[in-house]
């Protein structure tokens, strides 16, 4: 029976232009999948390539020293470094709280859905301006409004190391309230898209044995939630490391090591962005060599979230 | 049943926990507010500012170098068509390069180690800060003079450009064709089509909206980079006139932004609003564009 049922539909042969048709085709998005692989291997080995004179030359001194001097061919990237990992993770400080408490505020039925929706839509859309534009915006706008008040923590606070310093315009603290402003809208999506995601019979259970709203947030929704959220907050650490343009033109551009956060500084992409361009010699492989820091630090932090989303993920299905 | 179990039945605003609700509703559409504030305060201003720089003049002149005139800057021209012409070259790049990637890892490996690996790996690319882009193809292209001896030019900004798009479009690309019901592909199987048929005649087609939306996000990331660029595509005051003008330095909105931006005089500052107001007006537009692409598919997230 099964014998002639398979003679009778494999009377149409598969004629060769066809075969060599599908064969071709796969073999192309093979080959163009592996383009990924390529690209992110040829950046790594580009990089790491270029920067191996100055590896060799300062090796892991570079890491601790704050000299940056192109006249004795001194270089270090402390500095730039320190200033890369304090304005992201301020602005991750800042930024937890507001997005997931805007997450959490869209997805609760507190106010209309379509007030809801357009806020959504309304912080999706922050991410959508260019960081150039925010970073003149920050330097026309935003920095002006906001330093007499940092003035008035540097007169009642400038004791500490921390505000030690007169805010006179550009800087570290206008830096990272501009990186607050580009990573809000990826916590607040990711966030919002795995509040969305738990189970309403987990939020009825909690209701049903006498939960408040926000006791059901904080002791079931959040922890359903912690894997996206947490992987949400990694991105956007990963972004705020990477960012570039609007830090370079805020945070002041400076080598000099200061505790204070009204001081100017650096990061390792405003150096690069700053720099690069009139280098050469062994400035160029010194800022190859922070470019390479950079990569491994953003690399580091984005396999992190991918593996804690996997790991932290609660099914539910 | 006594007085007292009745009364806890009733709402009592004065409870404890009623307050802290309140209190912590409360607490949460303050942060709402100030996470919204910025896209209002930013839209506003660069709306108002940058629009009542732009007229004729500020759309087609090429800029004046700096402190050359300190009544007019010239206009931003040659920068609107530059980054039109670079975003070109990048979508032309990244296009068919993510769309048939992402086709390899929806369609032939759903779940390969390979597939697992290119997916990874383009998280990974997603991830690389852009300013790394614009080092890489400085390193490997403009230093180089690989591009027929010339340096910086704006093929190579669209180069640097397309590394960002690829990532989002292999991932939208592998998302929309993931969400393609299978039913399709046995019945087009059963009627004797190949692979190849199958996909460019039925998939492809059906998750086509899901895929432009993802074409046009990336598209518009790309068009407002700026870092990629300063040291690949450089600056350029004029407007190309052949094609060999793509080997040579190309403008851009971005970079004149950023350039004009730190210039100490007025009628430059005043030039980056008028580009900013195009670049946010554009970007705003083609997102708000793909989200309405988005909903229009049969298959597309909202609906299943």
């Amino acid at each position: 029976m099964e014998k002639e049922t398979k003679s009778k539909f494999t009377l149409r042969r598969r004629p060769t232009s066809e075969k060599l048709v599908d064969v071709s085709f796969k073999n192309t998005v093979v080959a163009m999948a592996s383009m990924v692989a390529v690209v992110l291997f040829s950046i790594f080995a580009v990089v790491y390539y270029e920067s191996t004179d100055s590896i060799s030359r300062y090796g892991l001194r570079f890491l601790f020293s704050s000299a940056w001097n192109p006249v004795t061919d001194e270089y270090g990237a402390f500095t730039a470094i320190y200033g890369t990992l304090f304005t992201s993770i301020a602005s991750l400080l800042i930024a937890i709280p507001l997005g997931v408490g805007t997450a959490i505020f869209i997805t609760e039925n507190i106010i209309p859905e379509y007030i809801r929706n357009l806020i959504g839509i309304m912080v999706e859309l922050l991410a959508a301006i260019p960081s150039v534009v925010l970073g003149l915006w920050a330097v026309f706008i935003m920095e002006p409004f906001i330093r007499p008040y940092l003035n008035i923590i540097y007169e009642l606070f400038g004791f500490i190391p921390f505000f030690s310093t007169k805010p006179l315009g550009a800087g570290m603290m206008p830096a990272i309230l501009i990186l607050v402003v580009m990573i809000l809208p990826i916590i607040t999506s990711i966030s919002k898209d795995s509040l969305k995601q738990v189970p309403s019979k987990l939020r009825q259970a909690a209701y049903g044995i006498g939960a408040s709203r926000w006791t059901t947030i904080f002791k079931v929704i959040i922890p359903a939630a912690i894997s996206g959220i947490t992987g949400g907050v990694l991105l956007a650490l990963g972004r705020a490391m990477g960012e570039t343009m609007a830090v370079t033109m805020i945070i002041g551009n400076s080598n000099n090591f200061s505790w204070s956060i009204f001081a100017p500084s650096y990061t390792i992409s405003s150096m690069l962005a700053n720099q690069f361009g009139e280098a050469d010699g062994s400035q160029v492989s010194s800022l190859m060599y922070a470019a390479l820091i950079l990569m491994i630090l953003t690399l580091l932090v984005n396999v992190f979230a991918q593996w804690i989303v996997k790991k932290l993920s609660l099914k539910y299905q | 049943m006594n007085n007292t179990s009745q009364q806890s039945l009733t709402y009592n605003p004065s409870l404890t926990r009623n307050i802290g609700n309140k209190a912590l509703t409360f607490i949460s559409a303050i942060f709402a507010i100030i996470s919204v504030l910025p896209l209002i305060l930013v839209i506003s201003y660069v709306l108002i500012k940058g629009g009542s720089y732009i007229n004729l003049d500020t759309l087609i002149l090429e800029p004046e170098p700096p402190g050359d005139d300190l009544l007019s800057a010239g206009g931003i021209g040659p920068a609107i068509t530059g980054t039109f012409i670079m975003s070109v070259i990048a979508s032309i790049i990244s296009i068919p390069v993510g769309v048939a990637g992402g086709i390899y890892l929806a369609e032939y490996s759903k779940s390969g180690n390979f597939a697992k690996f290119i997916r990874f790996g383009s998280n990974v690319l997603a991830g690389v800060p852009s300013i790394i882009a614009g080092v890489f193809i400085y390193a490997s292209i403009v230093s180089t003079k690989i591009l027929f001896g010339s340096m910086f030019s704006g093929i190579a900004g669209g180069i640097s450009l397309s590394i960002l798009m690829l990532p989002t479009i292999i991932k939208t690309t592998d998302e929309a064709l993931k969400l393609v019901p299978n039913d399709l592909r046995r019945a087009a199987f059963g009627v004797g089509a190949s692979k190849f048929k199958m996909i460019t005649n039925i998939t492809l087609p059906v998750a086509f909206s899901s895929i432009s939306t993802g074409v046009l996000l990336a598209l518009a990331r790309a068009a407002g980079e700026t870092a990629p660029l300063i040291f690949t595509a450089l600056f350029s005051r004029y407007y190309i006139t052949s094609f060999d003008d793509l080997f040579y330095e190309m403008g851009s909105l971005s970079v004149l932004i950023y350039n004009f931006a730190l210039e100490p005089y007025e009628s430059q500052n005043q030039l980056a609003w008028a580009a900013s107001f195009i670049l946010v007006v554009v970007l705003l537009s083609l997102n708000i564009l793909s989200r309405w692409i988005g909903t229009l598919g049969a298959f597309s997230k909202s609906k299943v």
